[in-house]
This record gives structure tokens, sequence and C-alpha cells, in this order.
């Protein structure tokens, strides 16, 4: 779990081809895979059930939702609600805004995290190595153990009620540090030896060597920020008030406060939340589970 | 991780340059990052635990205290209900993540087309935003008409329990949804911990006869031992600072069934602008979460050495 090119556990490492002890004759061996099949597929299901339930139910009529029995498939498909529901609630602004502090947040994040963690894994200097530990160790401290007096300096800056907060708050994350450092490690400290005897300086090795060379780990660093802001509920929740500010989850909540009966709208709206994520999730998965998989930590 | 932390990196820099020009290189890269961290983390990081014995409100100027808000604490009902369904809802996320979590890993980690869409199916949920997560389960657990309640009249429970419109049982309901949520993510670090157990082991004790129970209690177990501690210390530190689930499925209810240790410390400090008080009961939370962490360590360690 320390170096991110030797921890791809999404793409398994080829393995040698399953030499059976004693020969095994062609059909038990296809009911096995049957089987195997079977049962990932049950597993599967099992775990999409919800998802299944919201996109079906954002597809239905209010009182269709809850009916017994359940109906999975609607009956008729009301692709209006998805076009309702941008006159219903601010919904624009909402994924608007949504989309700024995530871009915000992780923009910094990446810039910030990656430049000290260069400092942390290539220069040498005293007192690195403390530094470093106390970065980690307020990993370990739940967050909510020191929300109230991150607010109380918000609200005697007067930033409470704006992004600033968030983005003060959510930017300078010692997670970005850690991951980056992790995949520096690995890269070789000749390659920064030889660049420093062709005269680059240590800012010109981290531009043109250590950040082409690190584009997974940013890939990687990018995506899971950019996914927890936009999920982040308690943040905007504690610091928001002002309507014309919310993220699509506190829209998204209060919606749900307000209507809680209109029960095929609420699933729309989930959907609508859910979706941006669902692509940047499958478009960039491997980039995903490989940082968390190196880390172990959100 | 762990030996990540501890192990000094090997710096790069030759012996010839003056050593302040090191120091002063080094911070200006980690500078940037440093002033917003020490800011809006470390400094109210320190500033919890001297809150703590302050006595301070939204109203009137801090004051020293010293232990009076946490024996203000033990006569705080709240504080005891708050304290004993965090540990329900630990006892229950812990345990059940986990066996969820490496049943998962044990069974996608296999050489099958398309294991590949499951693995993406089981991750699904853990990015799914939290509101969204709620939202749907809160209809699932519909005590009439939800499909959970269906399916279990289906199975001819006559009685079915009425999950987040209960006292009793609000507080499983949200363990179920937490834990679909959080499986997929743990059973990534299981699949990592998988591949590095030799395929070796399993060829010999194929070889000696052994049946595939037999090699998941003698090979995969014990040879997951160091991602399963690290799982553990995850979870633990998770499920004890639980909030924002709660807060968006429940919001402590019914009545106080689900209120829990950091949602007390959010109402206390936010809401009511008790900040000592608040301070207090986060304190208490850090301390336990620590303690746990350490006891889950020297455990690990004896058994390591045995």
């Amino acid at each position: 779990m320390t170096a991110l090119p030797d921890a791809p556990p999404a793409v398994a490492p080829p393995r040698p081809p399953e030499r059976s002890a004693r020969p095994r004759s062609r059909g038990p061996r296809l009911v096995r895979r049957a089987l195997a099949y079977g049962f990932l597929l049950a597993v599967a299901l099992l775990v999409l059930v919800p998802f299944g339930w919201m996109v079906s139910s954002s597809l239905k009529r209010n009182n269709q939702v809850l009916t017994v029995p359940i109906e999975w498939i609607p009956q008729e498909f009301r692709w209006s609600n998805f076009i309702e529901i941008w006159d219903r609630i601010p919904m624009a602004t909402y994924l608007g805004n949504s989309v700024f502090l995530s871009v915000a947040i992780t923009l910094l994040q990446l810039l910030t995290g990656s430049f000290a963690a260069y400092g942390f894994a290539k220069v040498r200097f005293p007192g690195r190595d403390a530094l470093f530990l106390a970065y980690i160790a307020t990993i370990a401290v739940p967050w909510q153990a020191y929300m109230v007096p991150q607010y109380i300096m918000m609200q005697r800056a007067e930033l409470t009620n704006t992004y600033w907060s968030i983005i003060l708050l959510q930017a300078f994350g010692a997670f970005g540090v850690f991951l980056m450092r992790q995949y520096y490690m690995s890269i070789p400290d000749e390659l920064c030896e030889a660049a420093r005897i062709d005269g680059l300086t240590e800012y010109g090795i981290y531009r043109r060597l250590m950040l082409p060379l690190s584009k997974p780990a940013l890939a990687s660093l990018a995506l899971l920020t950019f996914v927890n802001t936009w999920n982040d509920y308690m943040g905007p929740f504690i610091y928001l008030t002002s309507n014309e500010l919310w993220t699509i989850q506190l829209g998204l909540r209060s919606f749900v406060g307000q209507y809680d009966a209109e029960y095929a709208m609420i699933m729309t709206g989930a959907v609508l939340s859910v979706l941006p994520i669902v692509i940047l999730f499958l478009i960039g998965q491997r980039y995903f589970i490989r940082g968390i998989a190196t880390s172990g930590l959100k | 991780m762990a030996q990540a932390m501890t192990r000094s990196a090997p710096g790069g820099s030759p012996p010839k340059r003056p050593a302040w020009r090191g120091i002063l290189i080094g911070w200006s890269f980690i500078l940037p990052n440093f002033l917003g961290f020490a800011l809006f983390t470390l400094i109210p990081m320190l500033a919890a635990f001297a809150l703590a014995f302050l006595k301070w409100d939204s109203y009137n100027s801090p004051e020293w205290v010293g232990a009076a808000n946490f024996r203000r604490l033990l006569s705080d009902e709240n504080f005891y209900v708050a304290l004993r369904n965090t540990f329900a809802y630990a006892g229950g996320h812990i345990p059940l993540t986990l066996v969820a979590a490496l049943g998962l890993a044990v069974a996608l980690d296999r050489k099958l087309r398309g294991v590949q869409f499951f693995r993406t199916a089981a991750f699904f949920p853990y990015i799914t935003s939290l509101v969204a997560v709620a939202v749907v389960w809160n209809m699932l657990f519909n005590p009439t008409a939800g499909p959970v309640n269906q399916f279990l009249h289906a199975l001819g429970v006559d009685d079915p329990p009425r999950w987040v419109a209960s006292t009793d049982w609000a507080m499983p309901a949200v363990i179920v949804t937490s834990v679909w949520r959080d499986m997929g993510y743990y059973m990534v670090l299981f699949l990592a911990g998988l591949q590095t157990i030799p395929k070796e082991y399993y060829e010999a004790a194929r070889v000696d006869g052994a049946n595939t129970w037999q090699r998941f209690w003698k090979i995969t177990l014990p040879c997951l031992r160091p991602t399963t501690f690290f799982v553990v210390v995850m979870l633990t530190i998770q499920s004890f600072k639980v909030l924002d689930l709660i807060v968006v499925m429940t919001d402590g209810g019914p009545g106080r069934s689900t209120l829990v240790l950091s949602q007390l410390i959010y109402r206390e400090g936010i809401t009511e602008g008790r900040f000592g008080y608040s301070s207090a009961i986060a304190l208490v939370l850090f301390v336990i979460v620590l303690t746990v962490t350490v006891v889950q360590f020297r455990l690990n360690e004896r058994s390591s050495t045995r």
C-alpha cells in the first residue's frame, strides 16, 4: 500500500494459467463457471437494486412510486420529470455552484498538495520528517472534533455564508500532500540528481520532471477531491445559508424537506445529482481505485 | 502506510550545498500548503483542546472554568444517549462492513471474464452522494409500501419492523445503509491485499488436499492480516465520527434514537453557540477514538510477535 505503481488492484497482475493438479473434465468446469457467474450476478443485483429503484422511480408519477406490489418498470416513462425539475427548484444554480466549488477546491488541492509533496519527498532539510508526521497525525483526528473552532474562526473573519469558508477549509487538506508524496517517493532520486547536474533548479525539476511523471497520481487526487467536494454535505450545510449559494446536495435535501410526498420528483433530483459523478467515475475509474488503494484514506 | 510514515525519505540534495539553502528551498515548497493547513486545520485542532476548558458562548466572552464542562457532561442525559448510540452504530457498522467488504473482495478476486464490471458495481455506492443515498434508502425503508418490507412480507414476516419510523429500528436501518455504502471502498483495500498473497501457497494447499474453506481460513485470512488491521483501524475512526449520514437520513430521530456524539457537538457548538461545552464533547470523542485505535495497535503488535 505504499507506492502507486505496484498497487494496481483493479487490474490484477497476469497470473499463470491455473495448472490443475488433476485433469478435470469439461463438464463440471462449465457448471462451476456458470455457478460463479450466477453468484456474482446475484451479488451485483443486490448491490445495485437501490440504484435501479431510484432510476425507475424517477420516471414515474408521484403516486406510482410506493405501490404494492412494487412496479420495477414504470408503465409509462415520464421523461417530463427531468424537464419539470428544473422549474421546481433552481437546479441549474445548484449544479453550477457545485461545479464551481469542486473545481476551485480540486485545483488548489492539486497545486499546493503536489508542490508541498515535492518538498517532503525530494528536498532534504532538518525538521522535514517531523513536519510530515504532524500532517499525517491530523488525518487521524476526526474533523468533527475541531469543526466548532473552525466555525468560530470563520464567523469572526465574517466568511460564513461565502464560498471562501468552504474553499479555505477544504483546499489545503493533508490528504493531497500525503498521496502525492507517496507517489514521488517511488520516483528514483537518481532522476532528480541527473536533472540537478544538468543545471535544473528544484522548481524546474518539479515542473518539468515531477509533474509530467506524476500524471496518474494527479489524476487520482483530482478525481477523489472532486467527488468528495461534490458529495460533501456538512461543509455547505454549516456554512452556506443563502439559497443562491447552495450546492446540489443542499438543494436536494431542502427539496426533500419541503415536498416529502413528491417521491418521483425527489428521485429525479437524486438521479441528476448523482449523474455527473457516475460519468466521471466511469471515465476515470482506474485512477479512483488506485488512489484509494494507495492511500487507504478518503 | 505505517512504514511510509516513519521511514525517512531518501532526500536528494548533494552535500555540497549549504544547509540554509536546503531549508529555504524545502520550506518554499511546503509553505503554500502549510499556511492553509496550519491556519485551518492545525490551529483549530489545538484550539479545540483549550476550548474544552472554557465557558464561552456566542454572547459572553471566554472564561476559564477548568473541568466544569466535563462535570456538566456527566449529568447531561443527551450525552449518555449519544454515547450509547455512537457505540451501537460502531458495534454494527464495523463488523458488518468488514465481513461484507472481505466477502466481496474474495468473491471478486478471480480470473473471470467481466469481473471488472462486478467490481465497479460493488464500488458504486461509495461514490454516490450521501443525500441521494439517504433519500433512496429512506423510501426503501418506508414501513408500509417500501420495497424492503414488501420483500420481508414475501418471506413470510407478518410484522416487519417500521425502520426509520421506529425508535428501535432506526439505528439498524442507518447501519444497513452505511454498510451498503462503505463496503465497496474497503473491498478495494482488501482486493489490493489479496494481490500480495503468493499464489504458490494456494497451489501447495491444493496439492495437500485442502478444500476452499480450509484455504480461506489457513492462507487467505492470515496473509491478509496487515490489510485487515488497517481496514479495522480506518473503519473504527470512520464509525465513531459518523455525522453526515445521520443528519441527512434521520437527523437523530425519531426522538433521540439515532443521536450520535458528532451530532451533539454540532448542535451544542454551531446551532446553540455553546463553544466551550461542545468542545468538551469533542474532546471526549477524540479520546474515545484515540483509545480504541491505540488498543487496536497494541493487540496487533501482540499477536504479530506471538
